[in-house]
C-alpha cells in the first residue's frame, strides 16, 4: 500500500501532497521536511529508493519536480517507480506538456487525476486511456452542469426579484 | 486538452502561488502564507460569498495546508461545499475534505449524510466523487451508515463505480474486518467481472484476505493461474498494455497472490510452474516495468514450493540485476538474492563480489539493503565480521531510526551466534557505547544477566574470567566521555557486583571510579542510583570479607550530597549505604551476600507474616481490607479512572453510549506503547541462545580465555585453523598480532617489487581490500564443508603457516603479484563457464585449494612466466584446463605432496617473483588465488548442513579454481 504521495520541487517546495495513511498536520510537515532533506541531496546516479523510518520511499525526478511515493517495506519498488511514471504520463497526456507541470500541478486537476489512478493507497486503474476518459467525462459534465446551474440561478435570481 | 481555461484561478491566487514560488527563504514563505491566512480568515466568513469565489478560497486553503500551515478554520466551509447541488462545487468540496480531514476528524459526521445521498445519485460522477471520499473519510464507526449503499454499487453498470466500490469495501475491511466479513464472497464474485480494471481492483482486497487466511482461498489457485496466463498471453485489450507489457500491474498483483497461495503447498505450486516459466521467458528485460515483473516472479518463485528450473531462471535474472549498471536493479538484485538464498543458498556464491561492491557503494540505500542481506546470511562462522561491519556503519550514521534498527540487529546476531563470551561482551560494549540510548533497556538487562549467570557452563572458572574481563573493559571504557545512560547503568551494576571479586582491583579503585561516574553524570538520577548501589555492594563485600573500609573523601562528599538529595530514591540509597557501613561483617553478609544476584528471592506476596498484626488491628475495630478490584467495582463510574479514560479521546466519541469496552481498548495501545517502540529483541530466545555457545568456549576454556584462543576454539570446531588471519582482519586490534608471525616471510618476498609497482598500487589496493573483506565476510560454510574431507591434517598444519603469509601481504598491500589486473574483478568472475563447473564437482575444490594455497608463491612465479606469453587473454588459461582431470585422479597424493615441498621451497620462491614481475601483466595468478580464497570462505551458502550443495556452487568461482589447478600443474612441471 502507498502511504502518501509527495511532489516536491528541486528547491524543496511542496507542489502536491496526498496522504493515504493517517498523519497529523505536524507529522506531515515533519515528513516533508525530513524527506526533502534526504531526497533532494541524493546524487543522480544513486538508486531511486530511500529507506525511511522502516518504510520505503520511491522517488523519481521529472524536470525540476520530484515525485515521491512511500510504501511498505515489502513493496515492489520498481512497480512503484512505474506507477509514478504512469501518473506522469497521464498528466502529460492530459495537460499536453510536462514542462508546464510545475505551474499546473497545484491545480486540483492533478488531484483528480491522482484520484483516478490511486485509491486508498492502491493502484486503481492501470489503463491510461480509461483515466483520461474518466477525467474528461468529469470535465465535460462539469461544464454542462455549470452552464445549467448558471442559467438556473439567473432564472431564480430574476424570478425572486 | 485545453480545459485549463476552466480553472477559475483568480489573479490573486496566481500571484500568491508565484510569490511563494519565488520566496527565497522559508521565513519569507511563512510570512506570505500567514498574510494569506489572515486574508482568507476575514473573507471566508463574510456572508453571501458567491460559490465560485468560495471554491477558490477552498483551493487556496488546500494550498496553504499543503505548505504545512493550519487551515482548520476553513474546514467547515469545505464540508459545506460537499452539500452543494452543483457537481463542480461538490467535487471541489469532496476534494478539499479528503485532503483536509483524517478519518478521525469530528467533522466527518457532518459529511456522512451527504455521502449517503450522493451514493444514491443517478449521476455516476457524483457517485464516484462520493466513493473517493468514502475511501478516505469513513471510519470504523461510520461504516454501517454507508455499507449497504456501497454493496449495492458493486453491481453498478459503470465499471468505474464498481471498481471504486470494491476499493471502498477493501478500505472498510482494512479498518474493521468484522464489519464486512459477511461480504467477502462479493470479492470472489467480482473477480469474474467483465472489466479487467474491476478484476484488477479486486485483487487488492483478495491479497489482504489471502495474507490472513491462505487455506480458504486455495480453490482460487487455478483461477488466478488462468487469469495470469491470459494476461501474459496478451488476451487483455491493448488499453491495459503498459510500455508494451501486457497489464504488468495486474501481473504483479497476481504474482504476489500466487506467492502466498503456493507457499509450502506443493500441489498448488505445481499448478503455477508453467505460467511462471512462461513469464520468465516472455517478459521484456529491457524495460523497467519488465524488471518489476521479473522481480515479483523471483519473489514468487522463492516463496512457493521450489522448482529447480524456475530457481535457475530466477538466479539468472538476479545475476543480470546485480551486473547491471543501474543502482535500482542492483538494489532489487540484492533484495531478490536475500529471498532466494533461503531456498538455494548456493546461488549466493557466484555473486559475492557483486555483494561486496554493493556494500562498499556510496549509495546508502544500497548499503543498507546489503546489510540486510548479510544479516540474513549470518551464522556463527561469519558473525564477527558482519557484526563488526554493522557496528562500524552504525557509528558512521546519524539517522536514529536506522541506528536503532541496526543496533538491535547487532544485538540479535550477537546473542544468537556469539563465537565466544568475550566477543559477545566486547560487541555489546560497542553497541552500547555508540547507540546505547537507542537500544532497548531489556538488552542491557540481558547483558547484566549474562554476566551474572555466565554462559550456562558448569565451569565457574570461565564465568569468573568472563566477569573480570568485563570489569576490566568497563574500567577502561569509563575513561571515555559522554557514555549513554543505559550503558553506564550496566557498567555500574557490573562494577558493583564483580568489581572486587577477582581481587585485581581494590575497593578504592572501584569506588573511586563509581564516584567519578556519579559526579560526571550528575544530572542522570538513574545512573547515580546505580552508582550508589554499586558503592554499597563494594563496601558490603569489603566488610563481609573482614577488611577495613576507608571511605574515599570524594565518596564521602557524594554521600553528603545525596543524603540531602531531592530525589527520595537517591536519598534512601544513600541512607542505606550509611547504615550498611555501620554494621558488622556477619550482618552485612546477610544483607548483601556476595555474587548472589542470580539467586532467587522468595517473595511472600500475601505478606502472611503480617497476619498477626492485622488480626490485632481488626480486633481493635479497624476496617478489613477491601481489594482494589472490589473497590473499583463499586465505584466504577465516579472515580479518577473514568477521567483517565477520557484523556486519550478527542472530539466526538461515537461509542459514548455503548458499553465502556471500546474505551478500554483505546487504553491498551497506550499501555503497550513502551514495548512497541523498543527494539524488538526476542527475549525468550535469549537464555536458549546463550546455552548454545558452550561448544566453542568449552574447548578454549581448557587453555586460556583470551580472545585469540577463543577464536582458535571456533576454528577447531570447524577444523580450519588456517582461518585465523581472515576472520580477524576486520577487528583491527587483533589483526597485527595474529598475523605477526607470518608477516616476515611475506614481506621479504614482496619488498623487492614494491617500488616497481608502486604506481599501480591504488588500483590494487581497492580490489585487495574488497577481497579481504569478502574473504572474511563469507568465511564459514566452506570450512564446514571441508570438514568431512579433512584427510591431510599434516599438510594442513604446514600450509597453515604459509597461508598466513598471504594475508599480511594483502593487508599490507604489497602483493607484488598483484599487477594491475587486466580486467576488473567482476569480469574475471565471468570466466566461470558453466561447462567448467560441470567438470569440477568430482572433487572437493576446497580441499584441493587447501594444498594449493601454500604453493602460491611458486605458482605465481611460475605463472608469471607463463602468463607473459599468454598475457591479457585470461580465458586462454581455461582453454588448457584438461589438467583438472589429472587432479581428479590423485588429488590426495598430489596435494599432500605439493603442500609440503612448497613450504620448503619458500626461500626459492621468494627469489622468483623478481624475475617474473617484469612480465607480470595478464592473468593474475595471485589475484585469482586470493579471489579463490575468498570464494572458499564465502559462505553465502547459508546452512552449515548443506554439504550436498558444496559440489555445485562454483558457477563463477569454479573457473578460478580451474585456473588454480592449471597453475599447480605448471608448478608440477617445474
Amino acid at each position: 500500500m502507498i502511504h502518501f504521495v509527495l511532489l516536491i520541487s528541486r528547491q524543496g517546495k511542496v507542489r502536491l501532497t496526498k496522504w493515504y495513511s493517517t498523519y497529523s498536520q505536524k507529522e506531515r510537515t515533519k515528513v516533508i521536511r525530513e524527506l526533502s532533506g534526504v531526497i533532494l541531496t541524493r546524487g543522480p546516479k544513486l538508486c531511486n529508493f530511500v529507506e525511511w523510518r522502516g518504510l520505503k520511499v520511491v522517488y523519481k525526478r521529472y524536470a525540476s519536480l520530484y515525485f515521491c511515493m512511500c510504501i511498505d517495506p515489502d513493496g515492489n519498488e520498481l512497480e512503484i517507480l512505474e506507477i509514478i511514471h504512469h501518473y506522469v504520463e497521464v498528466l502529460d497526456r492530459y495537460f499536453g506538456s510536462v514542462i508546464e507541470l510545475t505551474s499546473l500541478i497545484i491545480c486540483r486537476k492533478a488531484y483528480y487525476i491522482l484520484d483516478e489512478i490511486l485509491i486508498s493507497g492502491e493502484l486503481q486503474e492501470p489503463g491510461k486511456r480509461t483515466i483520461v476518459r474518466a477525467v474528461a467525462a468529469q470535465d465535460s459534465l462539469v461544464e454542462t452542469v455549470k452552464e445549467q446551474t448558471g442559467s438556473i440561478s439567473t432564472i431564480i435570481a430574476q424570478a425572486s426579484k | 486538452m485545453g480545459s485549463q481555461g476552466g480553472f477559475y484561478q483568480s489573479k490573486e491566487f496566481l500571484d500568491l502561488v508565484k510569490s511563494i514560488g519565488e520566496a527565497r527563504s522559508k521565513a519569507e514563505e511563512d510570512r506570505i502564507v500567514l498574510h494569506e491566512i489572515d486574508t482568507l480568515k476575514r473573507r471566508i466568513s463574510e456572508p453571501d460569498i458567491p460559490k465560485r469565489k468560495m471554491k477558490e478560497y477552498i483551493i487556496r486553503l488546500v494550498y496553504i495546508e499543503m505548505l504545512g500551515h493550519d487551515a482548520s478554520f476553513g474546514y467547515i466551509h469545505a464540508v459545506k461545499m460537499t452539500h452543494d447541488d452543483s457537481l463542480l462545487v461538490k467535487r471541489t468540496g469532496y476534494l478539499a475534505v479528503t485532503l483536509f480531514l483524517n478519518e478521525d476528524h469530528d467533522l466527518i459526521i457532518l459529511i456522512v449524510n451527504t455521502i449517503q445521498k450522493d451514493l444514491k445519485s443517478d449521476n455516476y460522477l457524483v457517485v464516484c466523487a462520493a466513493l473517493n471520499a468514502v475511501c478516505k473519510l469513513i471510519n470504523e464507526e461510520t461504516i454501517p451508515a454507508v455499507l449497504p449503499q456501497v454493496v449495492e454499487l458493486l453491481a453498478h453498470p459503470k465499471e468505474a463505480v464498481r471498481k471504486k466500490a470494491i476499493m471502498a469495501l477493501h478500505r472498510f475491511y482494512q479498518k474493521s474486518p468484522s464489519s464486512v466479513s459477511h461480504l467477502i464472497s462479493n470479492f470472489r464474485k467480482r473477480l469474474c467481472d467483465n472489466d479487467p480494471g474491476v478484476m484488477g481492483a479486486t485483487l487488492c482486497p483478495l491479497f489482504d484476505l489471502i495474507t490472513l487466511d491462505v487455506n480458504s482461498y486455495k480453490d482460487l489457485v487455478n483461477s488466478f493461474v488462468s487469469i495470469l496466463k491470459q494476461v501474459a498471453e496478451r488476451r487483455l485489450s491493448k488499453a491495459y498494455d503498459y510500455h508494451q507489457m501486457p497489464a504488468p500491474f495486474i501481473q504483479i498483483k497476481l504474482l504476489k497472490i500466487l506467492a502466498l497461495l503456493g507457499s509450502g503447498d506443493k500441489q498448488a505450486s505445481e499448478n503455477m510452474y508453467t505460467v511462471l516459466g512462461d513469464i520468465f521467458r516472455k517478459c521484456d528485460s529491457s524495460s523497467n516495468i519488465g524488471n518489476a515483473v521479473f522481480y515479483e516472479c523471483i519473489c514468487c518463485v522463492s516463496s512457493i514450493y521450489p522448482n529447480p528450473r524456475l530457481l535457475d531462471s530466477a538466479a539468472d535474472v538476479i545475476s543480470r540485476f546485480l551486473k547491471s549498471d543501474s543502482h535500482n536493479l542492483k538494489y532489487m538484485g540484492i533484495d531478490a538474492l536475500g529471498r532466494l538464498i533461503k531456498i538455494s543458498p548456493e546461488i549466493a556464491e557466484q555473486h559475492q563480489l557483486a555483494v561486496i561492491d554493493c556494500l562498499e557503494d556510496p549509495d546508502d540505500t544500497l548499503k543498507r539493503k546489503t546489510f540486510e542481506l548479510l544479516y540474513k546470511m549470518t551464522k556463527s562462522t561469519n558473525v564477527d565480521v558482519i557484526v563488526d561491519r554493522m557496528i562500524d556503519y552504525m557509528i558512521s550514521i546519524n539517522d536514529n531510526h536506522y541506528k536503532t534498527e541496526i543496533a538491535s540487529r547487532c544485538v540479535e546476531l550477537a546473542e544468537q551466534f556469539a563465537p565466544s563470551n568475550q566477543w559477545f561482551i566486547q560487541t555489546m560494549n560497542k553497541v552500547f557505547e555508540h547507540a546505547g540510548d537507542l537500544v532497548n533497556i531489556k538488552v542491557a538487562h540481558n547483558l547484566m544477566r549474562l554476566i551474572a549467570e555466565g554462559f550456562g557452563e558448569d565451569d565457574d572458572n570461565a564465568d569468573s574470567k568472563l566477569r573480570s574481563s568485563a570489569v576490566e573493559s568497563y574500567l577502561r571504557i569509563l575513561g571515555e566521555p559522554n557514555l549513554p545512560s543505559v550503558f553506564l547503568q550496566v557498567i555500574c551494576w557490573v562494577l558493583g557486583e564483580y568489581g572486587t571479586a577477582d581481587g585485581m582491583f581494590s575497593a578504592s579503585d572501584i569506588t573511586g571510579k563509581l564516584c567519578d561516574v556519579a559526579e560526571a553524570y550528575s544530572s542522570d538520577e538513574t545512573v547515580k542510583a546505580y552508582a550508589v548501589t554499586a558503592l554499597m555492594k563494594t563496601y558490603a563485600f569489603e566488610i563481609a570479607a573482614g577488611r577495613k573500609v576507608d571511605m574515599l573523601p570524594e565518596c564521602q562528599s557524594l554521600m553528603e550530597e545525596l543524603l540531602a538529595s531531592h530525589s527520595t530514591d537517591l536519598q534512601q540509597r544513600a541512607y542505606e549505604l550509611q547504615a550498611v557501613i555501620g554494621l558488622d561483617a556477619h550482618a552485612v553478609e546477610g544483607i548483601m551476600p556476595s555474587d548472589a544476584s542470580c539467586e532467587d528471592i522468595e517473595v511472600d506476596k500475601g505478606l502472611s507474616f503480617l497476619n498477626g498484626y492485622i488480626q490485632e488491628a481488626i480486633e481493635k475495630g479497624a476496617q478489613p481490607y477491601i481489594s482494589e478490584n472490589e473497590r473499583s467495582g463499586v465505584l466504577n463510574m465516579g472515580n479518577f479512572r473514568n477521567q483517565d479514560h477520557h484523556e486519550p479521546s478527542h472530539g466526538l466519541r461515537f461509542e459514548a453510549y455503548e458499553l465502556p469496552k471500546p474505551v478500554v481498548q483505546s487504553r491498551i495501545p497506550q499501555a503497550l506503547l513502551p514495548s512497541t517502540e523498543i527494539v524488538p529483541v526476542p527475549e525468550p530466545m535469549y537464555p536458549r541462545e546463550t546455552y548454545q555457545t558452550p561448544v566453542p568456549s568449552n574447548s578454549s576454556s581448557a587453555g586460556s580465555a583470551e580472545l585469540k584462543l577463543r577464536l582458535d576454539g571456533v576454528q577447531k570446531k570447524w577444523g580450519r585453523p588456517t582461518y585465523t588471519p581472515e576472520t580477524s582482519t576486520s577487528s583491527s586490534t587483533s589483526q597485527k598480532t595474529v598475523n605477526g608471525a607470518a608477516q616476515v616471510e611475506g614481506a621479504t618476498t614482496l619488498n623487492s617489487t614494491r617500488e616497481t609497482y608502486a604506481s599501480r598500487k591504488p588500483q590494487v589496493e581497492i580490489s585487495h581490500e574488497k577481497q579481504k573483506l569478502a574473504a572474511s565476510l563469507f568465511g564459514g560454510s566452506s570450512k564446514l564443508e571441508k570438514r568431512p574431507a579433512t584427510g591431510h591434517k599434516v599438510s594442513k598444519a604446514s600450509s597453515h603457516v604459509v597461508e598466513k603469509s598471504h594475508v599480511p601481504k594483502s593487508s599490507k598491500e604489497v602483493a607484488s603479484e598483484k599487477t594491475a589486473p587486466a580486467q576488473p574483478p567482476p569480469d574475471l568472475l565471468d570466466l566461470g563457464e558453466p561447462t567448467d563447473t560441470s567438470t569440477v564437482p568430482s572433487l572437493d575444490p576446497f580441499r584441493q585449494l587447501e594444498g594449493l594455497l601454500d604453493t602460491t608463491q611458486v605458482a605465481s612465479a611460475a605463472n608469471g612466466a607463463t602468463a607473459a606469453s599468454r598475457s591479457p587473454d585470461v580465458t586462454a588459461l581455461y582453454a588448457d584446463t584438461p589438467p583438472v582431470g589429472i587432479h581428479n585422479m590423485g588429488d590426495a597424493d598430489l596435494l599432500s605432496g605439493l603442500s609440503n615441498p612448497s613450504v620448503t621451497n619458500m626461500p626459492g620462491a621468494t627469489a622468483k617473483p623478481q624475475l617474473t614481475q617484469s612480465s607480470g601483466k595478464g592473468p593474475n595468478p595471485k589475484d585469482s588465488l586470493e579471489k579463490d580464497a575468498l570464494v572458499r570462505q564465502m559462505d553465502m551458502c547459508g546452512q552449515r548442513d548443506c554439504h550436498i550443495n558444496m559440489i555445485q556452487p562454483y558457477g563463477i568461482g569454479g573457473g578460478l579454481k580451474i585456473q588454480e589447478r592449471a597453475e599447480t600443474l605448471v608448478l608440477c612441471s617445474i
